[in-house]
């Protein structure tokens, strides 16, 4: 039995597989559910400061290796969002990860006073969706200027409700001009990690029968297996140039795939459209996975793994 | 079998029939493999998609009956036959039954569609079925002839058809709770199946932990994807998605649910008292 326990921004996790933000993460119950089914942590789907309708259906779309999705994160709003981690704490002792999106700079900073109040044991800023546009352009807020902001913005709000001890990761996109120039000015700004990557795109697949695009959002963040050389690559780049903290996020299905991406440089490893092929007992076999690999050769600690395709050039 | 690809197919329909005032039955030209209680998805381009339970599928057709009761649904009924929707499915899990038991299905809404297609397994597999529809008045029943003629089959002729209305137009006065509850009471039942509004569902699976009697119950809740990923359908206690675990859930697992009978969610997730 290897030790699968690793200790991510000074919290630690049974294993580092965390359950990705927009998957499965509506209510506490089905949180804990997956923690059950064998996740470290889980990432709350993310949370506005008010009322966000989402898209009308159909929203998610899926074949042998790519989901395509414009859900539009949907939200009911903070109060939904308090009731549900204090129940979330009530039932369950993995670490919550709170996922948090505005569409204008004004949003992040009363969505993070709303968070701050509520004890997530981390606070992730979605500032890269593809579906959702506001002020911030598309995708959202990732300039280097911009991104930066929207930190700054989030760790003040955190520190005026004396929550500073909250880490916080920004979750980059992939679909910019240099992730890791971006990933360098929030971590700037005082970001304590990194989340890469969220969906990669948009996509789009046209229905022939009807000759229109399946999705009503007409185009959708392309995620699972196939996106997975670039997430690892994303990863792999953001490490290299900041040794920081980064939970490597896209197309994770196996035990394999989370060594992988462990040693592209991830701390924790987010898992989301690998529910759809697996359940969320796919939490439970990428671990028993990534545990034969360890035992069969010799790793005592996944742990020491973080990094680890750095060392051979 | 777990499906991988959800893209929609375009299918059309074949024949539209005029149910009762709010109910047209949509018949589908396609055989998707769907078991009795499982559902799929119906996609009108251009304005929506939204599950719905499966009245049959027979190998050839694929028949949906569908309430008028909202945007989508009402614009279903504007659908004639020729007309193409967008489907994907199966999703979800089914009724089951064994050989030879004796079973109590209960019906209020739309639910007798799909509880008429289960009926024809129970009764090939030899069982005795006591088949309780509901509605507020005799004119609003739905399948009720259908569920006759079925029972009149040689082989099923033990099976009986009881019929509930709230204003007394037809069969017994009052709910279909009562009827089971009668009905229970004289029989040895091994089942209850039911499929319609929760607080009917909700008295069933009362009356059921009371007896001593299993239930397999339809628990449906606000759905968006149809298969695991969005979270919108999961419910409390379990935490499970009805797309996945449901809509069909044995009684034991209903029991520990929270919200099932109290409160369901709407579609950004807010709980709604019933
Ligand atoms: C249906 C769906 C909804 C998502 N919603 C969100 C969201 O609300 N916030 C967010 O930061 N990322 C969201 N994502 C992105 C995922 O968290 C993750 O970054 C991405 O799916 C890549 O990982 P995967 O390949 O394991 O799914 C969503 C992804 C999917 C498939
Ligand atoms: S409808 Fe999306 S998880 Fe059930």
């Amino acid at each position: 039995m290897a030790d699968l326990s690793v200790e991510f921004c000074g919290i630690k996790f049974k294993n580092p597989l965390v359950l990705a933000s927009g998957i499965l993460g509506v209510t506490a119950d089905s949180m804990a559910n997956v923690v059950r089914c064998g996740a470290g942590g889980v990432t709350s789907k993310s949370l506005w400061p008010y009322e966000h309708m989402g898209h009308p259906n159909p929203v998610i779309i899926t074949s042998e290796h790519w989901m395509l999705n414009a859900v539009g994160i949907p939200d009911a709003g903070p109060e939904k969002a308090r009731e549900e981690i204090a129940r979330f704490r009530e039932v369950c002792d993995a670490p919550f990860i709170a996922n948090i999106v505005g569409g204008v700079m004004d949003d992040y900073a009363q969505i993070a006073s709303e968070v701050a109040t509520m004890h997530p044991d981390m606070v992730e800023v979605n500032i890269s969706c593809p579906n959702v546009e506001d002020e911030l352009g598309k995708p959202m807020a990732c300039s280097i200027g911009k991104s930066a902001e929207v930190t700054r913005l989030v760790k003040e709000r955190l520190r005026e409700a004396g929550s500073e001890k909250i880490p916080v990761v920004v979750k980059l996109s992939p679909n910019v001009e240099d992730i890791v120039s971006i990933a360098s000015s929030v971590l700037d700004a005082g970001a304590d990690g990194i989340t890469a990557i969220n969906s990669v795109g948009p996509g789009m697949v046209i229905d022939i029968d009807f000759a229109r695009p399946v999705l009503a959002n007409k185009v959708g963040g392309l995620t699972g297996p196939a996106i997975k050389p670039l997430s690892v690559k994303y990863v792999y780049d953001i490490y290299k140039a900041k040794k920081c903290p980064i939970i490597g996020t896209g197309g994770v299905t196996t035990g394999r795939d989370a060594i992988e991406m462990m040693m592209a440089g991830a701390g924790l490893v987010g898992v989301g459209s690998a529910v759809w092929l697996h359940g969320p007992e796919v939490f439970g076999k990428i671990a028993e996975e990534m545990n034969e690999w360890c035992d069969a050769n010799g790793v005592k600690k996944i742990s020491s793994l973080i990094g680890k395709a750095h060392e051979n050039r | 079998m777990k499906i991988v690809n959800t893209l929609p197919r375009a299918v059309t329909i074949k024949e539209v029939r005029v149910e009762t005032e709010q109910v047209k039955t949509f018949v589908l030209d396609i055989s998707v493999g769907a078991k009795p209680g499982q559902f799929v998805n119906v996609w009108i381009p251009g304005l929506d998609e939204k599950p719905f339970s499966v009245a049959m599928d027979n190998g050839s057709e694929l028949h949906l009956a569908i309430a008028a009761v909202g945007p989508f649904s009402n614009k279903m009924h504007e659908l004639k036959a020729g007309d193409r929707v967008g489907v994907r499915g199966p999703f979800g899990t089914r009724f089951t039954c064994k050989e030879g038991e004796h079973l109590a299905f209960l019906a209020g809404g739309y639910g007798a569609a799909p509880l008429y297609f289960f009926a024809h397994e129970a009764v090939a597999k030899a069982c005795t079925v006591e088949f309780i529809v509901g509605a507020r008045r005799k004119d609003l029943l739905l399948f009720t002839d259908r569920i006759e003629k079925l029972f009149s089959t040689s082989s099923a002729l033990r099976s009986s058809l009881h019929v509930a209305t709230n204003d007394g137009s037809a069969g017994h006065k009052g709910f279909n709770t009562e009827v089971l509850e009668e009905i229970v009471g004289k029989e040895k039942i091994s089942c209850i199946y039911t499929v319609g509004p929760e607080i009917m569902m909700f008295k069933a699976m009362k009356l059921a932990q009371a007896k001593g009697i299993d239930a397999q119950i339809s628990v449906e809740r606000y759905m968006k994807c149809g298969f695991g990923i969005c979270g919108n359908c999961c419910v409390d206690g379990l935490g499970v998605p009805t797309c996945i675990e449901g809509p069909v859930m044995p009684l034991k697992k209903v029991l520990k649910l929270r919200d099932f009978g109290s409160y369901h969610r709407d579609k950004l997730g807010k709980k709604i008292a019933f």
